[in-house]
């Protein structure tokens, strides 16, 4: 198992927003964390990855427990985040943002340059003047430069025009076709259900249901999704 | 940055040919002037490292300053006097020997005092880093085997292989050749792996350590860094006086690195270069006309603080790349 988070109960500061969330993934595996705005997802992302741990439970990534390790530490064991809002470094180049990140494996600037050809285009330029569709590719980039073993997602389509959208969605599959585990937050459900192996969902910090993305029926997609 | 790169030629040229064209015109003060402006230049290239790549704004960089200074005079005076020193060394007057140990001396200091004071930022890093450069004023000021409040003079000026340091053209292009290799080691540094790390330090901690980047390890090697190239200034700045006291240690010295960098550009690579030459004219024009030349070197601060932030770097070169 690549990523197993158990009953992890998060706080801030004295109002609790995790009452204990269990996700499983293994190697390879495409996840869709899901549930309406405010219900958990991004809090579980920063808990993984330990921006904000939590107060009880476990995260085991591939066999180590991350509690207690700080966040540098936590992405070293292997996870590339995406953070929401496309969080590059405004005052670097291109290059800079993707060399900075950079860890030895299989993914190289090459390879990066090859997935997102616009980025090699924008090389010299600062990660600032980039439109939003490409800093968020500028965003993938620069967390795949890590040589993440589980890369995560979290709306990294949010509030992009339709065409970009198509690009990062293109992306995604490509990498899920390269056999990388992916757990992704997304409010795209015609574009996301047919990526995902599995779902979970959220609903008030619990979870509420698991399943094939294809059992996902449109009565639960009304009971947990539906605004 | 095309623009840039002409105008940081322009300079460089402009502070190489200056003391030539005085020397021409008999007007050897101008040499002494000019060693200054690059002297001064080299300490803040120093800072610069650490406060426009890093933006770890520290008010102690005199300390670096200082403890290079003195690493000048103490060296200098052993070899002068033959009494030897700690373990027996004998002291030296080779300027590269005492760059040598300027840099060890500043390199250890500065790792004690990053250590603790990088556990800090914002205005507490500002204070935890002027206490510790005023530790050790004061320790310099109490310390009666070299000079104490009185300072320590430099009887010869150190040597250098091959030339001759007392006289004022070729002590300059000594300073210069420092300088300019201290400028290329920044440009270096800047254009690394290392330099977009230090930079995305600055701009966001949290979103570095998510790209599993430790920003400590970061910021101390810069700090270090940073400190080792100011006090290699700081013997520079003791042979050029032949002269060190504890006033090299003094926070209005720190405050005057920064100065500088501001008034140059910061973060830009030849900032500290226009900073200190504005800085040096300034002080040596406006000083000839009033005592209370500080005044209106405060106005220009001010002006350039609220109106041209990139400063004189800035203004030349056009939109600033640091933000």
């Amino acid at each position: 198992m690549l990523l197993d988070v158990q009953d992890i109960q998060t706080f801030y500061g004295g109002s609790q927003a995790l009452f204990g969330v269990q996700l499983k993934m293994d190697e390879g595996e495409v996840v869709a964390l899901m549930g309406r705005n405010g219900m958990g997802k991004s809090t579980t992302i920063k808990s993984i990855c330990n921006l904000m741990p939590p107060k009880s439970g476990r995260i085991v990534l591939d066999g180590k427990p991350t509690d207690r390790q700080p966040p540098h530490k936590v992405a070293r064991l292997g996870i590339g985040l995406v953070p929401e809002g496309r969080r590059c470094f405004p005052n670097l180049t291109v290059y800079e943002n993707l060399v900075a990140a950079a860890r030895p494996g299989r993914w190289t600037l090459e390879r990066v340059n090859d997935l997102f050809p616009r980025l090699a285009e924008r090389r010299d330029q600062m990660a600032r003047s980039l439109s939003g569709g490409e800093q968020q590719m500028l965003a993938v980039g620069r967390a795949l430069m890590t040589n993440p073993r589980l890369l995560i997602l979290d709306e990294a389509t949010e509030g992009l025009a339709p065409v970009i959208r198509q690009d990062i969605w293109r992306a995604i599959r490509a990498l899920k076709a390269d056999g990388l585990s992916i757990l992704v937050v997304d409010k795209t459900l015609s574009e996301l259900l047919p990526v995902a192996d599995r779902c979970v969902v959220l609903e008030n910090g619990r979870n509420v249901w698991e399943g094939k993305a294809d059992a996902l029926s449109p009565e639960l997609q009304d009971r947990y999704l539906g605004v | 940055m095309k623009r840039e790169n002409a105008i940081n030629l322009v300079l460089l040229l402009a502070l190489l040919a200056t003391p030539f064209i005085a020397q021409a015109m008999g007007e050897t003060f101008t040499v002494t002037l000019v060693t200054r402006i690059a002297i001064l230049a080299l300490a803040a290239v120093g800072l610069n490292i650490a406060l426009g790549l890093g933006g770890l704004v520290s008010f102690g960089h005199a300390a670096f300053f200082g403890t290079g200074g003195y690493a000048a005079g103490i060296l200098a005076s052993h070899a002068m006097s033959g009494e030897p020193m700690l373990f027996g060394f004998e002291g030296s007057n080779q300027m590269p020997v005492v760059w040598l140990a300027a840099a060890i001396a500043a390199g250890i200091v500065s790792l004690a005092i990053g250590a603790i004071s990088l556990r800090t930022s914002g205005v507490y890093f500002i204070m935890i880093t002027l206490a510790f450069a005023q530790m050790v004023y004061y320790f310099a000021i109490s310390w009666p085997a070299y000079g104490g409040e009185d300072g320590l003079s430099i009887v010869l000026r150190n040597a250098f292989p091959g030339v001759n340091t007392m006289r004022p053209m070729e002590f300059f292009l000594v300073c210069f050749g420092v300088l300019l290799a201290a400028l290329i080691f920044s440009a270096l540094l800047r254009s690394s792996r290392f330099g977009a790390a230090l930079q995305a330090v600055r701009q966001n901690e949290v979103r570095v350590a998510s790209i599993g980047i430790s920003p400590m390890p970061i910021r101390l090697t810069a700090f270090v860094l940073s400190a080792m190239i100011t006090a290699v200034a700081g013997a520079l700045y003791a042979d050029l006086n032949r002269f060190v006291s504890p006033s090299m240690l003094s926070w209005h010295m720190s405050g005057e690195l920064i100065v500088l960098i501001i008034l140059g550009g910061t973060g830009r690579l030849m900032g500290p270069v226009a900073g200190a030459a504005l800085f040096v004219v300034l002080e040596f024009w406006l000083g000839g006309i009033t005592e209370r030349w500080q005044f209106f070197l405060g106005l220009i601060l001010l002006v350039t603080v609220l109106f041209a932030r990139g400063g004189v770097i800035g203004l030349l070169a056009g939109k600033e790349r640091h933000g």
